[in-house]
């Protein structure tokens, strides 16, 4: 069976000791860290520092290959529409107009414009490897637990916590459709036509969602019964204590970010210019 | 002096999305330390009952009430879901649905979590609690790897955590295997002895409860009890006939040979059962039974030729499996959880690709088919009917295949009324499908397979979940589908649908074939069925007890009057 999207991947690394709470705390720090500065210095640094942590971590590329293309097909749509909605943006941002290549008036490709895109696309390939590290490091029945540590509520954190575990089941639930419809000539494979197979596909759909409202009313009745949402406040069976690794990681990060905004702001703009 | 825990007074039902009462004037009480065993077909208000205990009904399943419970001595209505779920522990159906936690000591201990009990005393009684149901090696496993009967034990031992005075058990051996099953009952007994709790117990599968003591049984049928009554009175009168309870076996073959049951013969428990008395009627019965037997024609329709399979390279989930399957014919494929039993059908519809082997159809080597290619052949039956169903009428659903297949409409309509006409459901054909019981839906999802006409078909499971009349329903219309020549191959850990209605069995174990004979044969083999998880019957032994000398005949004579007596009551 392929390898199950999203689901915690079991090795042994200085990120996986790390408590759960601890690699969300983190995990916020730096995206905010990405988020906040367009200094390509500071972003090619973070994107080289997050291949760093990614190869610490153990998990291999292939792990989570699917969805890396995944969000990468998106990347490039993002970038394609930003170019259309906003071809000047880039000029209108670094005050200059290096044009490379002479489309019609505003779509021209300038320097400027391509340099704040790839400023784009480093912040999301900054934040897309911590993220997916962050979901494939913690344990899922840690996962509810560090939510509820940093002050989500129990309830919403479980919620998410559930969503994430029941995507295997709802992947292989998806197969065996998929499977059983084909077995019916409803093709979804590539023999067939597309507009076909976005209707065949919805064959599949339909019965996903019934059996997966199915699951839900079954475990929640299951959670009730058990005294879930009884108390304001609940305790967690494998809740793990901070250690020192933990404390140092949190302050490196913190430190982390207070230097990318110093370094950003300190000339009063969240811009790097190489053209001035 | 016995002290109630449960008491129903006067007791109605209505869920507020349907017309009629559910629950109609039930009057029941259940005292402390006691076992009770719920029986009752499907739609009857078993269930029901189970949810009005537990408080599903009426916090999180609306509707009116009427008249009054009581659960340890105070008014459920007064009372919140929390406060009843710490006096009754409910152990649900399905083990995989409601494991909350991933691992054993975090499923075990979610109901002290939201207790807001402390770490290190969550971990103490978690340790103890683990160790009275034989978990307490495991408590670090994920819970989607253990057996089917190591979940149970965990789903019990995660409400047991909370020192509930009353154990509910909602269907307990419906995904167990036939010797799970057994050390599920008889896991419950001892808890019980142990703990002096109250066991309520819902299940339609009767022989398998009473493999240990039960000190009374509540026949439910259509909203009301019919029965409240000792097992040894009950089965002295003719109620569970009346509302479609499977009898044990052993005295449904007394009755076929005139005995008539009486209760100092102690008939619920068949240790003590005296069956005896009953020798000579049980031999002149014998003797008047007659077998016909005609030699099957064999012309081989599939064959598997040593085929392996892994989802993994490292880990193989079948092994070098051969079997032929004849026209005509209608075989079981058996053997515990995770033998490898679904797979075999998902490799022969092509769903997954053997590593090595061939698989053969009508002589033509399909290996290499697509599933679209196969499925002009062989059509397969999912286990959950809501798994296929993706239409609101029936009459699309059955239709959906042949559209796809772009079949031209007047030809469609024909075929699909035809089809509808054979499975019962032409009055039907306009209902919307949500309007179907889960019996009727299964054959809308047989329908929709068999519309496309292949010459083989396999079911996964095709009676899980369903009573025995539904059960009887479904597999005497595959029996007739089969008569008129299609090839049926089941997929079941039920003894009885393996026992009852195919002749042969293929026994699977951990992915090998260990056996491949008459189910008869299987079945009083002690070696197969301990290694396939199965369970001996009870025809077996009580042919024994009584001192036939070839009690495997005086099975299949049982059968083939059984079968008899089905035809002509028809």
């Amino acid at each position: 069976m392929a390898n199950e999207m999203l689901s915690y991947i079991d090795r042994t690394s200085p990120i996986h000791r790390l408590t759960g709470a601890t690699k969300l705390v983190c995990f916020i720090l730096w995206s905010t860290a990405a988020m906040l500065t367009y200094d390509t210095r500071i972003l090619l640094f973070l994107f080289i520092a997050s291949l760093v942590i990614f190869y610490v971590s153990k998990i291999r590329l292939r792990d989570i290959l699917f969805v890396l293309i995944f969000i990468l097909v998106f990347l490039l749509i993002n970038n394609i529409a930003i170019y259309l909605f906003s071809p000047q943006e880039g000029v209108k941002i670094y005050g200059t107009g290096h044009v490379l290549v002479e489309f019609a008036g505003r779509y021209n490709m300038t320097l400027e414009q391509l340099f704040y895109q790839l400023n784009i696309t480093l912040k999301y390939l900054t934040v897309i490897p911590a993220a997916l590290l962050f979901i494939v490091t913690t344990h899922p029945s840690e996962f509810a637990a560090s939510l509820n540590r940093i002050g989500v509520s129990y309830r919403i954190a479980y919620a998410v916590s559930l969503a994430l575990r029941y995507i295997p089941d709802v992947q292989r639930d998806f197969r065996n459709i998929a499977k059983a419809q084909q077995a019916r000539g409803l093709d979804m494979s590539k023999n067939e036509k597309f507009l076909k197979r976005v209707k065949n596909a919805s064959a599949v759909l339909a019965p996903l969602i019934l059996s997966s409202l199915e699951k839900i009313e079954i475990i929640s009745n299951a959670m009730e019964l058990r005294g879930f949402g009884k108390k304001k406040k609940r305790t967690w069976y494998n809740a793990r204590p901070f250690q020192k690794r933990d404390y140092t990681a949190i302050i490196l990060f913190v430190l982390l970010l207070i230097a990318t905004l110093l370094i950003t702001y300190h000339d009063g703009s969240r811009f790097y210019n190489p053209f001035s | 002096m016995k002290k109630p825990v449960i008491e129903f007074q006067n007791y109605h039902f209505k869920y507020d999305s349907q017309k009629q009462p559910t629950l109609k004037n039930i009057n029941l009480t259940i005292y402390e330390g006691e076992k009770v065993l719920i029986v009752g077909p499907s739609g009857s208000g078993k269930s029901t009952i189970g949810h009005c205990i537990n408080g599903l009904i009426p916090f999180s399943y609306k509707g009116e009430i009427q008249g009054s419970l009581k659960i340890m001595g105070k008014e459920a209505s007064d009372l919140d879901i929390f406060s009843i779920s710490k006096m009754v522990g409910t152990v649900l159906q399905d083990p995989d649905g409601q494991f909350i936690g991933l691992s054993v000591g975090e499923d075990i201990a979610f109901a002290l979590e939201n207790d807001c009990t402390p770490q290190p005393e969550m971990v103490k009684a978690v340790k103890e609690v683990a160790a009275m149901v034989d978990m307490g090696a495991f408590l670090d496993a994920s819970v989607h790897h253990l057996s089917g009967g190591q979940k149970q034990r965990v789903s019990l031992a995660g409400v047991m955590v909370d020192n509930v005075n009353i154990l509910l058990f909602d269907e307990p051996l419906a995904n167990l295997d036939p010797a799970t099953g057994k050390h599920a009952i008889h896991l419950i007994d001892q808890i019980q002895k142990e703990t002096n709790t109250t066991v309520v117990i819902i299940e339609h599968r009767l022989e398998d409860v009473l493999y240990r003591h039960v000190d009374r049984i509540i026949v439910v049928d259509d909203g009301e009890i019919l029965a409240d009554q000792n097992p040894n009175e009950l089965f002295s009168t003719d109620i569970l006939e009346k509302v479609k309870i499977r009898e044990p076996l052993y005295l449904k073959a007394i009755k076929y040979a005139g005995g008539a049951i009486t209760k100092d013969l102690e008939p619920a428990d068949f240790s003590r059962f005296r069956a005896e008395t009953f020798r000579e009627q049980l031999r002149k019965w014998y003797e008047e039974v007659t077998l016909n037997e005609e030699p099957p024609e064999a012309e081989p329709i599939l064959e598997l030729n040593r085929v392996s399979f892994g989802y993994t390279p490292k880990k193989e989930t079948v092994h070098d499996v051969s079997f032929t399957i004849n026209k005509g014919e209608m075989v079981s494929i058996v053997g515990k959880n995770g033998a490898g039993k679904s797979t075999i059908s998902k490799l022969i519809c092509g769903f997954e690709t053997p590593n090595a082997g061939k698989i053969i159809f009508s002589g033509q080597d399909i290996t290499n088919e697509s599933i679209t290619e196969r499925s002009l052949k062989i059509g397969m039956v999912l286990q959950n009917p809501n798994h296929m169903i993706s239409k609101h009428m029936i009459f699309d659903e059955v239709a959906l295949g042949l559209v796809a297949r772009g079949v031209p409409e007047a030809e469609i309509r024909e075929r699909v009324e035809e089809t509808l006409k054979i499975c019962g459901l032409y009055p039907f054909r306009n209902w919307p499908i949500s309007a179907l019981s889960f019996g009727q839906k299964k054959r809308v999802t047989i329908a929709s397979i068999l519309v496309l006409q292949p010459e083989l078909i396999i079911l996964d499971e095709p009676t899980a979940g369903q009573d025995f009349r539904h059960y009887t329903d479904i597999m005497e219309f595959l029996m007739e589908l089969n008569r008129n020549g299609l090839t049926i191959l089941l997929i079941t850990h039920d003894m009885h649908l393996m026992l009852e209605y195919t002749d042969r069995a293929i026994v699977l174990c951990d992915g090998r074939k260990i056996a491949d004979d008459q189910s008869v044969r299987i079945l009083s083999d002690p070696q197969l069925i301990e290694q396939a998880n199965l369970k001996e019957t009870s025809l077996f032994e009580l042919a024994t007890k009584t001192g036939f000398t070839d009690p495997i005949k005086f099975v299949e004579r049982f059968i083939a009057y059984d079968r008899e007596g089905r035809n002509h009551g028809k």
